[in-house]
């Protein structure tokens, strides 16, 4: 068991002709059962196309009629990724993860607001994708570091994501599935959504929770956290040392209005009985000490 | 993005906004110019600087003869102004706003954010205008109103209309204050911004509501479709350090510490400065290579941290995904031979190709300490600064 993806799923490339959809792509089809659950490719206007033995579409829902794709991963530029997304719901795409970092915010407002009422679920935009180890990889994390096992991960950071992953896979402590949420204000689930995922997923033990300065996901998170659920959830906050107003990279990390500072997250995490810790390179061990 | 005051009014004012009459100065003499342009008798000089608090600063001053306008516009002209928003060195005012004084009756707040939660547009208004609005949503919430605007609609005339009423506007009044904040919201809609503030929105003594102030924040990543507000970027107002990376693909934020930091990822590099402090230091900067590292970049990085004369030391923390660890050392190897560094440098890899990193890294003549977790690289760090 995994949450989101597993050896079931189907899946389309949107931009699967640019140089980043190409690149990740040949990465994923080569991780676990890639070949398998990586079944075709979008680009307008290249509709017949081959890439890598991927027959490729000109529109999502050709692909999806054709294949019976019910997951897309999306790598077009900033300015059409928004309408990438709207054609992926379209077509009944049932997860769909946006890698594409830029997004303007309005874009994704529109978009999530065309996405109410249908039963597609959105990852991302500006994340690293999702990886459930040993069975499929959609993105841009490195797919070797990751081992299967009963840990989920929850984060919206990506580099610091592998880090995490890297001291739990050292320390034996394998993932059931990795989710990358993005870093942008305005996007698809968010912490609380993915944790209740974890909460049903019968192989996820324990969760790693990693978010960082800016709006309030963490808290709204935590409150839920601290009443319902079972398992025992690690986490790091990152930007104790961020000042306020300034964004930090990400177009979501800024501390604004007196809100969304990493103090006000972590106080909500421990006191709905998080395991927080400070220091993160001890994210591993603190979920080991967790996990009792 | 942010843009000046006088660059705000310009756009509410295409957009219907009532705001004063007004002339954006450069120096004394068109400030003086400016008072003919606009006439009447009395006048507000206002520094242009994008921090706020600027009235308090005393970078807001009346004038009521083409003296007094001379005196501040003078004054003003060239000071540092401090504000709680600038930090204690100040912002260089090189621009003015000389304005038509306002008989002002009652002042409001109006605002629009992105509201992350309901991923909509959230339209604030409070009768407590001109003072710090997030200390009054904190501590008497019930004096704000907050309105959530549907995504692709209009704010609705009579939306609008109770909203002016909330804070306190009758008839006439109140329906002119409906149209500005529906003029007010297209603005903001169309122009693709993060933020807009009128604060303060204000009823005049003849009972005209006019913008006293203005401020928008633009979304960065949509200013592809906005060439207009590019043009209005002022970069005497930004970190000339930050340009500089920003022009070579870095993400820099200039901070107080004295340990330098060159990470990939925004959130392992927020992380990398929290457990530098973690173990006794202090960040000098937050520093994200993003996902290339090239050779170039990490030369720039070098460049841009060396610029700041606290730096004791520079921490390298990479964890290689799609980036190879190898090509990472090899970027360091010549970044250094270019960069004189003259402070210690410890390097932290890991990730793909890691132990082909270290080896090239061991391989050269880079005068660096290594380290294998992120724990020992801020330990040795630390200590490396203090040294």
């Amino acid at each position: 068991m995994a949450i989101l993806i597993d050896e079931s799923s189907r899946i389309i490339t949107q931009g699967i002709t640019g140089k980043t959809g190409q690149f990740h792509t040949r990465n994923c089809l080569a991780y676990a059962h890639g070949r398998a659950v990586f079944v075709a490719g979008v680009t307008p206007g290249k509709g017949g196309q081959v890439f890598e033995g991927i027959p490729i579409f000109d529109t999502v829902a050709q692909a999806r009629a054709e294949t019976g794709a019910n997951v897309s991963v999306i790598y077009v530029p900033p300015a059409f990724a928004a309408a990438a997304i709207d054609e992926a719901v379209e077509a009944a795409i049932e997860t769909i993860i946006c890698i594409t970092e830029g997004v303007p915010v309005k874009d994704m407002i529109l978009s999530r607001q065309r996405m109410k009422g249908s039963g597609s679920v959105l990852i991302g935009p500006n994340c690293p994708g999702i990886i459930t180890p040993d069975v499929v990889k959609i993105g841009i994390m490195p797919g070797y570091i990751h081992q299967q096992g009963p840990i989920g991960v929850v984060s919206r950071s990506g580099t610091l994501t592998y880090e995490i992953v890297d001291q739990l896979s050292k320390l034996g402590l394998g993932q059931s599935t990795c989710v990358g949420i993005g870093g942008d204000p305005v996007g698809g689930l968010k912490h609380l959504e993915v944790m209740k995922l974890f909460n049903n997923d019968p192989q996820t033990e324990g969760v790693v929770l990693c978010g960082e300065i800016g709006g309030m996901d963490e808290e709204t998170c935590a409150d839920w956290i601290g009443q319902h659920l079972k398992k025992p959830v690690a986490a790091f906050i990152a930007g104790s040392t961020a000042p306020a107003g300034k964004r930090m990279g990400h177009a979501g990390a800024i501390i604004a209005g007196g809100k969304g500072t990493a103090e006000d997250k972590i106080r909500a995490l421990e006191a709905a009985g998080v395991a927080v810790t400070r220091n993160p390179a001890r994210i591993g061990e603190a979920m080991r000490a967790a996990l009792g | 993005m942010k843009v000046h005051e006088y660059q705000a009014k310009k756009i509410l004012k295409d957009y219907g906004v009532r705001v004063p009459a007004g002339c954006a100065c450069f120096s004394v003499a068109e400030a003086v110019q400016a008072t003919e342009t606009i006439g009447g008798d009395r006048w507000v000089i206002k520094a242009q600087i994008h921090a706020g608090g600027r009235g308090k600063g005393g970078g807001v001053r009346l004038a009521a003869s083409i003296e007094e306008v001379t005196t501040h516009a003078g004054d003003i002209l060239g000071m540092q102004l401090v504000t709680h928003q600038t930090g204690p060195q100040g912002q260089k005012v090189e621009r003015l706003l000389v304005e038509q004084g306002i008989d002002i009756s009652v002042e409001f707040y109006v605002g629009l954010v992105v509201d992350r939660a309901s991923q909509k547009v959230t339209m604030m208004v409070s009768a407590e205008g001109g003072t710090e609005i997030e200390e009054v949503a904190q501590v008497t919430p019930e004096r704000v109103c907050q309105f959530t605007v549907e995504p692709g609609k209009e704010l609705g005339a009579t939306d609008a209309l109770q909203l002016a009423q909330y804070i306190g506007l009758e008839q006439g009044s109140a329906r002119n204050a409906s149209t500005i904040l529906q003029q007010l919201y297209r603005a903001f809609w169309e122009m693709d911004a993060t933020l807009a503030e009128i604060n303060p929105l204000v009823l005049t003594n003849d009972g005209q509501v006019i913008a006293l102030d203005a401020k928008i924040n633009f979304d960065d990543n949509a200013l592809f479709r906005h060439p207009e507000v590019l043009q209005m970027r002022d970069l005497a107002e930004e970190d000339p350090n930050e340009i500089t990376a920003a022009n070579a693909g870095l993400s820099y934020i200039a901070l107080d510490g004295n340990i330098g930091c060159l990470v990939n990822g925004a959130g392992l590099a927020m992380a990398t400065m929290d457990i530098i402090k973690l173990y006794g230091g202090e960040p000098a900067n937050f520093l994200d290579v993003g996902g290339g590292a090239t050779t170039e970049q990490v030369t720039e990085a070098f460049k841009v941290m060396l610029k700041n004369p606290n730096l004791e030391a520079i921490l390298v923390n990479i964890f290689g995904g799609i980036m190879r660890c190898d090509v990472v050392a090899e970027g360091l190897v010549q970044a250094a031979k270019v960069v004189k560094l003259g402070v210690p440098l410890v390097v932290r890899l890991e990730g793909t190709n890691v132990e082909l990193g270290r080896q090239i890294l061991q391989d050269s003549n880079l005068d660096m300490i290594a380290a294998s977790t992120m724990a020992d690289a801020a330990e040795l760090a630390v200590t490396a600064a203090g040294a």
